[in-house]
C-alpha cells in the first residue's frame, strides 16, 4: 500500500512522471488529515488494572474512615412529636385537632442530651412525606415578584395561589402559602434557651433573591388559610423563614434549619422544648420531627459516605486480589497471535 | 411512440415546445419555506421532535423551558435549510449565467445575438469554436469542407477525446449563405434522456436540393452542455430545449442510499420509542392513580376536585417530555458532523492518491463510509478496473505464421519487419485493416507530429503498432482516409461504417481504394464472430490454435479478416442499409442484420494479440480483501478464458488441486440448468472442505438462470465465495448486484467504464476508478478511486474505523440520553409521580447538546489498531462485516450501562444529600456533575487511542464543566445564583463525585479487563500484540522503520523490470514469489468496441427493461 511506488507503471513510458506538476491535487499533508496525530494507547494491562484498583482501595478506606468518625462526632436528636402532641381525645381524629383553631396547640417535650455538644447547635424541623418536589407546588411561585415590587403582578406562575379578593397575592403561590408555623421555645434547666433566628437563610437569597423592598401583601386572606402568616411591616429579605422555606426540597423527607442555639449542651442536659404544634401533616400522613444536631466537615450525621467508601475499598481490594490470583493461577500471554481465530482454524475466515 | 415535428428555421410557426430557459432550481423563493419544511418533516425523527416541542409550548405539562427543546431543533433545521437555500441559490446563479448567455441565432434570415433562453425549437444556431452548445442541435453546416465538426463531450459523458460529428448528408455542400435560409422539418422522437441514440430523419423543402429522406443518428448532432473544438464554426438547428434537451432529461437525483449502521440506529431509535412509550404509560397511569389516592389528601398541592377534560392526561403528558430526551437530539448532527469528516478523511488520504493520474480519492456520497467497512461482496469488473486499461500490441498472427512469441513484442520481431519490408500483400492487407478498420480520429499538431484520439484503447493500440510497421493513419477528413505506406500516400474513401454493437462482436467498414477504385470489406472482431464469416474452403486451424494460445497467455485478442466486394452487390446492399439507417424504430436491430448481409465470406488474415496489464498491487489487494472475508465476484464482458487467466493471476481463483472452477454452461437451456444443478450438489457436499471453490458462468446461461431457477442460484450465490461471470450485459451486472443484495449482503460494485454504471449505482456502495475510460463511472459512484489496490485501504482502514467510530458514537448517544432520562424517571418516584424534572431547562440542553456531545466527536480520531495491524490481519474486518459493535446485543449493554449509571448517581446523590442538605438546586447540581464525571470517565474507557485533541475535548469539557456553571451561578436572576460555588466549598461534594465515578466505573472496568484478558476478542488480542511490540522496539520507529523498508522495496520492485524489459516476459507466473510487476494482457472484446455503441445497447437494454 505505497503509492509512491507506483510513480511509473506501463512499458511505453509515453509520459513522464518524473515531470513536475505544478497543478498536483494530491492533498496537503498534515498530521490530522492524514490521521497521523500522535497517540497514546492505554490498554488494560494485568499491572494497571490491579495496581489502580488496589490504589483506589486503599485510598477509599482511610477516606472512608474518616467521613465515618466525622459523622459518628455529630451528635444529634431527634425528636419525633406529631403523634404525641395531640391530646389522647384528639388522637382519633387527629385532623379535626389540627384543623380547629381553637384547640390548644402547645404541647411540652423534653429531650436529653446524649453527649456533649458544641455550639453552635443547629435546631432544624423534619418533615417526613411531604413533598415540597410535586410538580404543582414547585412551580407554584413567582421569584420576579419576590424579587422587586416592580413586578407585584406577575403571578402567572401561581396558580392556584395567584390571587385573592381580586388582588395579587405577596408572595404568591402554593409553597409561600403553605409556610411551616410550628415553633418551638427551648429552656434549660428552666432557663431559657436563646435560639437564633438570624442569618438562617442563605445569604445570597437574602440579597439577590428577595427584595428587601418587597413586603408581605393580601398574604394569607383567602378562605383557606395554609401555613404560617407573615408580618406584613417586616420586607421578604428579612423573612428568614420563609426564605429556607422557598428552598424546596427535592426529596419527600427534609429537614429546613429553625435556628442556632449557640451556647455548648452539656452531657445529660435536660432540655424542655415548648412546641405550637401548628402545622397539618395529619391529613397526608407525614411526619414532623425536632432536630437538634452539630455539624463537622463533612456536615451532619451521615453515615452513607462512611459506609460507602468503606465497603467500595474493601471491593477494590478484593477485586484486586482476586485479579492477582488470577494472574497466578491463569496466566494468559497478552497479545499471543495463536489466540486469534483465524490462526487457530485453519478454514482462513473467521466464523 | 410519440414524435415531434421540427421545422427549420420557421418564424411563423407557434410550437408549444418549450423555450430554452433551464431550471435546474429545487425551490422558488415564495416555495422555499413550506417545500424545505415539508421535506425536513417528512423524516420520522423530525416529526417526533417537533411534536415534542410543540408538546412543551403547554405550560401546564412541560417540565423544562421549552426553548430547550425550540433552540436546537430550529438551530438543526435552520443548519439544513440553509445549506439547501444555498445549492440552490448558486444553481440558480449557473442556470442564470447559463440562459443569459449571448447566442448567434438566424431570425428572419439575419444572424442576431440573442440570450441563450430564448432560443426556440427550430431555430437556427451558430457557434465559434470552443462555444458551449446550448441546446440539443442537428448539425447542419460546419466550417470544414467534409462537413465535419469535433466536439468535447466530458460534460455529458465525462469522456475527454474529442468526437467527431458530420452534417447530415442532404446539407452537404451548402454554402453559409444559404443555411440562414434553409427550410425543412426533422421528425424525432420525443426528448428522451438517451445520449447515445437519436433516430431521426430530415426532409429538407425546395429549393433545397433533394427532398429525399435523410436519416439523423447521434452522429449528427450537438448536444447541449458539449464543446466545439478544433472547428472554426458550426451551426445546427435547434430540436431540443430547455430541460426537456437529452442532459435535461438525464438530470436526476439518486436515491440517498442508507448504510446497515443507520439503518441498525433506525431500528434502535424505534425501539427506544417504543420503550419510551411504555415507561410513559405506565409512569402516567401510577401518576394518575396517585394523584387520586394521595395527593388529594396533600392539601399544599391544593388539587381541584374538578379538573377539566383532559385531566388524566396531562400526567402521561409530562411523562412524554420528560422522557422525550431518551431519543437524542443531537445524535443526527453528530452523524451528520462526523461521516462528512469521514469522507474528508478519505479526500484527504495521501496513500489514495494516485501519482500516475494525479487524481485524489473522492467521497461524492458522504452518508455512506460506514458501509465500507461492511461489504460482505465485491464485484468487480476486470478490464479497467484490476488491469490498467492500457493496451500494447504484443503478438500476431498473419496467415498462419506467429510472429513476437519469442520476444514477446511482435514490433520487434525481426521476421515481421522484414514481412513488412518485403511487401508481402497477405502482411500488408493485414495492416491496412488494422490502420482504417476503426474510428480513431488522427490529429496532426503544430509541429507535424500525428496524435491518435481513440474511443477504444485496442483501435488506439492496434493503429499506433501499425504505425510503428511504417503504415501509418495520417489523415481522416469526412470520408477521405489518408495512410502513408514508407512514404507513399494511400487514399481510402470509407463508403460505409458498419458500426460495433455488443451484440454483433464485430466492427466492418466498407472502403474505396483510390488508386484502384476496388470496394473492399474490413473487419475486425472477436473470434467468434468473425471465424464463422470465413469464406468456405479456408483454413483457419492455425488461427484458432492462435487465439487459443493467446488466450492462454492473457492477452485480448481480436481476428481481422477483409473480402472484395463487387460493384453491384455493394450497390444492392447499401441501399438496404440506407434503408434500415433511417428506421425509427428498432434501428439498431435492423442494422445489424443488414450488416450480417455483408459480412460474409471473409478471407481471414490474422489473430492480433493485445496485453493489458493488471494494475499494481491487485493480486496481494484482493488475497488482503478474501481475507478480511470479503467474497469476490467478477462481472466481465470478457471471453470466459481471459477471464479465468485474469483471476488466476490475480489471486481470484487458487489454481488446482487448492481451487476447483466448476462451470455452468450448455447449449440449450435444458443443459445449462442440469450444469447448474450438478454445481449446486458439489458445492453443497464441498462446503465444508478446506478448497476454493469457483463457479464460471457465461452472460447465456446466466440469462436462462436469472429468469428461472433463481433460487437455485440464490443458493449458490450464498454457497460460493467466488464467482466469475463472462459475457454479461451491463443490467445483468446489474441484476446480479440486485440478487445479492436481496440475500441480504452488503455489496459493493466497483468499475471504471459506462457498462459499469449501472451496476455501481445499484449496489450498496459503488466504486468508480477513475480511469481511461472516462469519469462517468467515478462520477456515478459513491467513491471514485485512481487505482484498484486502494480499494484495500479504502475498505480496510477507513471504512472499518468509520464503522468503529459511529458505533461508539451512535450508542454513545444514546446511552448518554438514558442515562439522564433514568435519573429524570427515578427522581419522578420520589417526587410523588408527578413529572417534575430534576434538571433545569439549562443543564438539560447543555447536558445533551454541549457536555456529552463535544467530547464523543473525537471519537472520530479514534483508532483500536493501527492501520499496520488492520492491513496483517485484515480478518479483523470480520467484527465490523457480523456488525459486532453495533447490535441489539451491544446496545443493550449500553442500556444496561446508563440504567446502572442512572441508579448510581441518583441513589448516591439523594443519601449524600439527605436531610438537610437536600435542597433541590443543590441536589439537582450534584447529580448533573456526577453524569459528566461518569461520562468523562467512560469516553475515555471507550476510547482506544487518545491524541492531544482527545484529550483536551475530554478533559476541557470537563474543565469547562465546572467553568461554565460557576460563571452560570454568578448571575442572580438564573436558576442557580451560587449553586456551584457553595458545592465546591463543600468536601462532601467531592467526594460523593469520587464515590459517583468509582461506583460507576469500577465494576465497568473490572468487566471490561476480565473480558479483555480472559474472552479476549480478536481485536483485543491484535491491541495486546501491538503493545508488547512496542516494548521491543518504541512504536514509533517500528513502524517508520517498516516503512523505510517497504519503501526500498517498492523502488526495487520498480526499477526492476524497466532494467530488464526488452525480454521481459509476461507469462503466467500464478505463483511467482514477487508478483509486483506481473503484467498480462486478455483476449478480450468488452473495450474493443468503441465505447459509445457499447453504451447504447445497455441504454436500450435498459429502456426494454425499465
Amino acid at each position: 500500500m505505497n503509492s509512491k511506488g507506483a510513480s511509473t507503471s506501463g512499458g511505453d513510458g509515453t509520459r513522464d512522471s518524473s515531470a513536475p506538476r505544478r497543478n498536483s491535487k494530491k492533498p496537503k499533508y498534515s498530521k490530522f488529515t492524514q490521521q497521523e496525530l500522535p497517540a497514546c494507547k492505554p490498554i488494560l494491562t494485568p499491572a494497571w488494572i490491579i495496581t489502580s484498583f488496589a490504589l483506589v482501595g486503599l485510598v477509599f478506606v482511610p477516606i472512608g474512615l474518616a467521613s465515618l468518625s466525622a459523622s459518628e462526632q455529630v451528635v444529634e436528636i431527634v425528636d419525633r412529636y406529631d403523634i404525641d402532641c395531640i391530646p389522647e381525645q384528639f388522637q382519633k381524629n387527629q385532623l379535626a385537632y389540627i384543623q380547629n383553631s381553637e384547640t390548644n396547640k402547645t404541647c411540652t417535650r423534653n429531650l436529653i442530651v446524649p453527649k456533649k455538644m458544641n455550639s453552635p447547635v443547629y435546631v432544624y424541623y423534619q418533615l417526613d412525606n411531604f413533598y415540597q418536589n410535586h410538580r404543582r407546588y414547585v412551580k407554584s411561585r413567582s421569584d420576579k415578584q419576590l424579587r422587586s415590587t416592580a413586578y407585584e403582578q406577575v403571578t402567572d406562575s401561581c396558580k392556584p395561589e395567584d390571587k385573592a379578593n381580586g388582588s395579587a397575592i405577596v408572595p404568591c403561590g402554593l409553597i409561600a402559602w403553605s409556610l411551616f408555623n410550628d415553633t418551638y421555645k427551648f429552656s434549660l434547666d428552666s432557663k431559657v434557651l436563646e435560639v437564633n433566628k438570624k442569618n438562617i437563610a442563605w445569604k445570597s437569597d437574602q440579597d439577590h433573591k428577595f427584595g428587601s423592598d418587597v413586603y408581605p401583601k393580601n398574604f394569607q386572606s383567602g378562605e383557606l388559610i395554609g401555613g404560617a402568616k407573615l408580618n406584613a411591616s417586616i420586607p421578604l429579605s428579612e423573612q428568614e423563614d420563609l426564605i429556607v422555606w422557598m428552598r424546596t426540597a427535592a426529596l419527600p423527607t427534609f429537614r429546613k434549619l429553625y435556628g442556632k442555639i449557640e451556647v455548648d449542651l452539656e452531657l445529660n442536659d435536660k432540655i424542655t422544648v415548648v412546641i405550637q404544634n401548628n402545622y397539618n401533616t395529619y391529613g397526608f400522613g407525614g411526619k414532623k420531627k425536632l432536630v437538634l444536631s452539630t455539624t463537622t466537615w463533612i456536615g451532619g450525621k451521615n453515615d452513607f459516605l462512611g459506609v460507602a467508601y468503606l465497603t467500595v475499598g474493601g471491593m477494590c481490594l478484593f477485586l484486586a486480589i482476586c485479579f492477582v490470583l488470577l494472574y497466578v493461577f491463569k496466566p494468559r500471554t497478552l497479545g499471543d497471535p495463536s489466540y486469534l481465530s483465524w490462526n487457530r482454524n485453519a478454514a482462513g475466515h473467521p466464523s | 411512440m410519440m414524435k415531434r415535428f421540427v421545422y427549420i428555421n420557421d418564424d411563423s410557426s407557434q410550437d408549444s415546445y418549450c423555450d430554452n430557459r433551464i431550471s435546474n432550481r429545487k425551490y422558488t423563493l415564495l416555495n422555499f419555506l413550506p417545500k424545505n419544511l415539508w421535506e425536513q418533516f417528512s423524516r420520522f425523527m423530525n416529526q417526533y421532535f417537533l411534536l415534542i416541542a410543540c408538546l412543551q409550548l403547554w405550560s401546564l405539562i412541560t417540565p423544562v423551558n421549552p426553548a430547550s427543546t425550540w433552540g436546537p431543533l430550529i438551530f438543526i433545521f435552520a443548519v439544513s435549510a440553509t445549506k439547501e437555500a444555498w445549492d440552490d441559490y448558486n444553481r440558480y446563479l449557473s442556470d442564470k449565467q447559463a440562459n443569459e448567455k449571448e447566442v448567434w441565432v438566424v431570425k428572419e434570415g439575419i444572424r442576431k445575438h440573442i440570450q441563450a433562453q430564448d432560443i426556440r425549437v427550430g431555430s437556427i444556431v451558430w457557434l465559434r469554436e470552443n462555444d458551449e452548445v446550448p441546446c440539443d442541435l442537428v448539425l447542419i453546416g460546419t466550417s470544414e469542407p467534409q462537413g465535419i465538426c469535433y466536439v468535447e463531450t466530458a460534460a455529458l459523458d465525462g469522456e475527454t477525446d474529442l468526437k467527431t460529428r458530420v452534417i447530415p448528408s442532404a446539407c452537404i455542400g451548402l454554402a453559409p449563405e444559404q443555411l440562414h435560409k434553409i427550410k425543412g422539418v426533422i421528425e424525432c422522437p420525443n426528448p428522451d434522456k438517451d445520449i447515445r441514440r437519436f433516430d431521426a430523419n430530415m426532409r429538407l423543402f425546395p429549393p433545397f436540393i433533394d427532398n429525399d429522406l435523410c436519416p439523423l443518428t447521434i452522429n449528427n448532432t450537438l448536444l447541449q452542455s458539449c464543446y466545439l473544438r478544433n472547428t472554426e464554426w458550426a451551426c445546427g438547428v435547434a430540436v431540443y430545449t430547455g430541460n426537456e434537451t437529452k442532459l435535461g432529461m438525464s438530470r436526476g437525483v439518486p436515491e440517498p442510499k442508507l448504510t446497515a449502521v443507520d439503518a441498525m440506529i433506525d431500528k434502535l431509535t424505534g425501539a427506544i420509542f417504543l420503550f419510551q412509550i411504555v415507561v410513559v404509560i405506565v409512569l402516567g397511569f401510577s401518576g394518575n392513580i396517585w394523584k387520586d389516592t394521595e395527593a388529594r389528601k396533600q392539601w399544599y398541592v391544593k388539587y381541584p376536585d374538578e379538573g377539566p377534560w383532559y385531566e388524566l392526561l396531562i400526567i402521561p403528558l409530562r411523562f412524554e417530555l420528560l422522557c422525550s430526551i431518551m431519543i437524542p437530539i443531537s445524535i443526527k448532527v453528530s452523524l451528520d458532523l462526523v461521516k462528512s469528516l469521514y469522507a474528508k478523511f478519505i479526500d484527504w488520504d495521501e496513500e489514495m492518491y494516485d501519482n500516475d493520474t494525479n487524481t485524489p480519492s473522492h467521497a461524492a456520497n458522504t452518508a455512506i463510509s460506514e458501509d465500507l467497512g461492511q461489504v460482505e461482496y465485491i464485484l468487480t469488473d476486470k478490464t479497467g478496473t484490476l488491469t490498467e486499461n492500457r493496451m500494447i500490441f504484443r503478438r500476431c498472427c498473419i496467415s498462419g505464421i506467429v510472429y513476437g512469441n519469442e520476444s514477446g513484442d511482435a514490433l520487434k520481431d525481426v521476421e515481421l519487419l522484414n514481412a513488412v519490408a518485403k511487401n508481402v500483400p497477405d502482411v500488408l492487407r493485414f495492416l491496412t485493416v488494422m490502420t482504417i478498420c476503426n474510428t480513431v480520429i488522427p490529429i496532426r499538431s503544430n509541429s507535424g507530429a500525428i496524435s491518435y484520439k481513440a474511443q477504444s484503447q485496442d483501435e488506439d493500440a492496434l493503429v499506433n503498432a501499425a504505425a510503428r510497421l511504417h503504415m501509418v493513419l495520417i489523415s481522416k477528413n469526412g470520408n477521405t482516409i489518408g495512410v502513408n505506406f514508407n512514404g507513399s500516400v494511400i487514399q481510402y474513401e470509407i463508403l460505409d461504417v458498419l458500426e460495433f454493437t455488443s451484440d454483433r462482436k464485430r466492427m466492418s467498414v466498407v472502403v474505396r481504394d483510390c488508386q484502384n477504385e476496388k470496394i473492399l470489406l474490413l473487419s475486425k472482431g472477436a473470434d467468434e464472430a468473425i471465424f464463422p464469416c470465413a469464406y468456405p474452403g479456408q483454413q483457419i486451424r492455425t488461427f484458432v490454435d492462435a487465439v487459443e494460445q493467446y488466450a492462454q497467455l492473457g492477452l485480448r485478442t481480436l481476428c481481422l479478416g477483409w473480402r472484395e466486394l463487387k460493384d453491384d452487390e455493394y450497390e444492392e446492399w447499401s441501399h438496404m442499409f440506407k434503408e434500415a439507417s433511417t428506421a425509427l424504430f428498432d434501428r439498431e436491430w435492423k442494422l445489424a442484420e443488414v450488416c450480417q448481409r455483408l459480412e460474409h465470406d471473409l478471407e481471414i488474415l490474422g489473430v492480433t494479440a493485445i496485453e493489458d496489464r493488471l494494475q499494481d498491487g491487485v493480486p496481494e489487494t484482493i488475497e488482503t480483501l478474501r481475507k478480511a472475508g470479503i467474497n469476490f465476484w467478477m462481472l466481465t464482458g470478457d471471453k470466459q478464458n481471459t477471464a479465468i487467466q485474469i483471476a488466476l493471476l490475480c489471486n481470484f481463483i487458487s489454481s488446482e488441486p487448492k481451487g476447483q472452477l466448476l462451470f455452468i454452461n450448455g447449449k440449450s437451456e435444458d443443459e445449462v440448468v442440469r450444469s447448474l444443478e450438478r454445481v449446486l450438489l458439489t458445492m453443497r457436499i464441498t462446503s465444508s472442505e478446506p478448497k476454493d471453490l469457483a463457479f464460471v458462468v457465461d452472460g447465456w446461461a446466466l440469462e436462462v438462470i436469472l429468469k428461472q431457477y433463481r433460487e437455485a442460484f440464490t443458493e449458490l450465490a450464498i454457497l460460493s465465495r467466488t464467482a466469475i461471470c463472462c459475457r454479461v450485459t451491463p443490467s445483468q451486472k446489474a441484476q446480479l448486484v440486485e440478487l445479492l443484495k436481496s440475500c441480504d449482503y452488503r455489496t459493493l460494485a466497483i468499475g471504471d467504464g459506462g457498462n459499469d454504471v449501472r451496476m455501481i449505482q445499484q449496489a450498496d456502495i459503488g466504486v468508480g476508478i477513475s480511469g481511461r475510460e472516462g469519469l462517468q463511472a467515478a462520477r456515478a459512484a459513491d467513491y471514485s478511486i485512481g487505482k484498484f489496490r486502494f480499494l484495500k485501504r479504502l475498505i480496510l482502514v477507513h471504512g472499518r474505523y468509520s464503522y468503529n467510530r459511529t458505533a461508539f458514537l451512535s450508542q454513545y448517544s444514546f446511552y448518554k440520553s438514558l442515562v439522564i432520562c433514568f435519573i429524570q424517571i427515578l427522581f419522578s418516584l420520589f417526587s410523588g409521580v408527578s413529572g417534575s424534572s430534576l434538571f433545569n431547562s439549562v443543564s438539560l440542553m447543555a447536558y445533551n447538546v454541549f457536555y456529552t456531545s463535544i467530547p464523543v466527536l473525537t471519537s472520530v480520531l479514534d483508532k483500536d489498531l493501527t492501520e499496520k495491524t488492520v492491513m496483517q490481519h485484515p480478518q479483523i474486518l470480520f467484527y465490523c462485516q457480523a456488525g459486532r459493535l453495533l447490535n441489539p446485543s451491544t446496545f443493550a449493554g449500553w442500556f444496561g450501562r446508563s440504567l446502572y449509571h442512572a441508579l448510581v448517581v441518583f441513589l448516591i446523590s439523594i443519601h449524600a444529600y439527605a436531610g438537610e442538605k437536600c435542597e433541590m438546586e443543590e441536589l439537582s447540581m450534584v447529580a448533573l456533575s456526577g453524569c459528566i464525571w461518569l461520562q468523562a470517565f467512560v469516553v475515555t474507557l471507550e476510547m482506544n487511542s487518545f491524541t492531544i485533541l482527545q484529550h483536551l475535548a475530554i478533559w476541557g469539557n470537563f474543565v469547562a464543566f465546572y467553568v461554565i456553571n460557576c460563571i452560570v451561578s454568578t448571575i442572580p436572576s438564573a436558576g442557580m445564583y451560587t449553586i456551584m460555588f457553595r458545592l465546591c466549598k463543600q468536601p462532601s461534594y467531592w467526594i460523593t463525585m469520587v464515590l459517583i465515578a468509582a461506583v460507576g466505573m469500577g465494576p465497568v472496568l473490572a468487566i471490561k479487563y476480565f473480558r479483555y484478558t480472559y474472552r479476549s476478542s480478536a481485536i483485543n488480542i491484535l491491541q495486546q500484540a501491538e503493545r508488547s511490540r512496542g516494548i521491543i522496539f518504541s512504536m514509533g520507529t517500528l513502524e517508520s522503520q517498516l516503512k523505510s523498508v517497504e519503501k526500498d522495496v517498492a523502488s526495487l520492485s520498480i526499477t526492476q523490470p524497466k532494467n530488464r524489459n526488452p525480454v521481459y516476459e509476461p507469462l503466467l507466473l500464478s505463483d511467482s514469489p514477487t508478483p509486483t510487476r506481473r503484467s498480462i494482457g486478455s483476449s478480450t472484446f468488452d473495450f474493443f468496441q468503441p465505447a459509445q455503441s457499447r453504451l447504447s445497447t445497455s441504454y436500450s437494454r435498459n429502456c426494454k427493461n425499465n
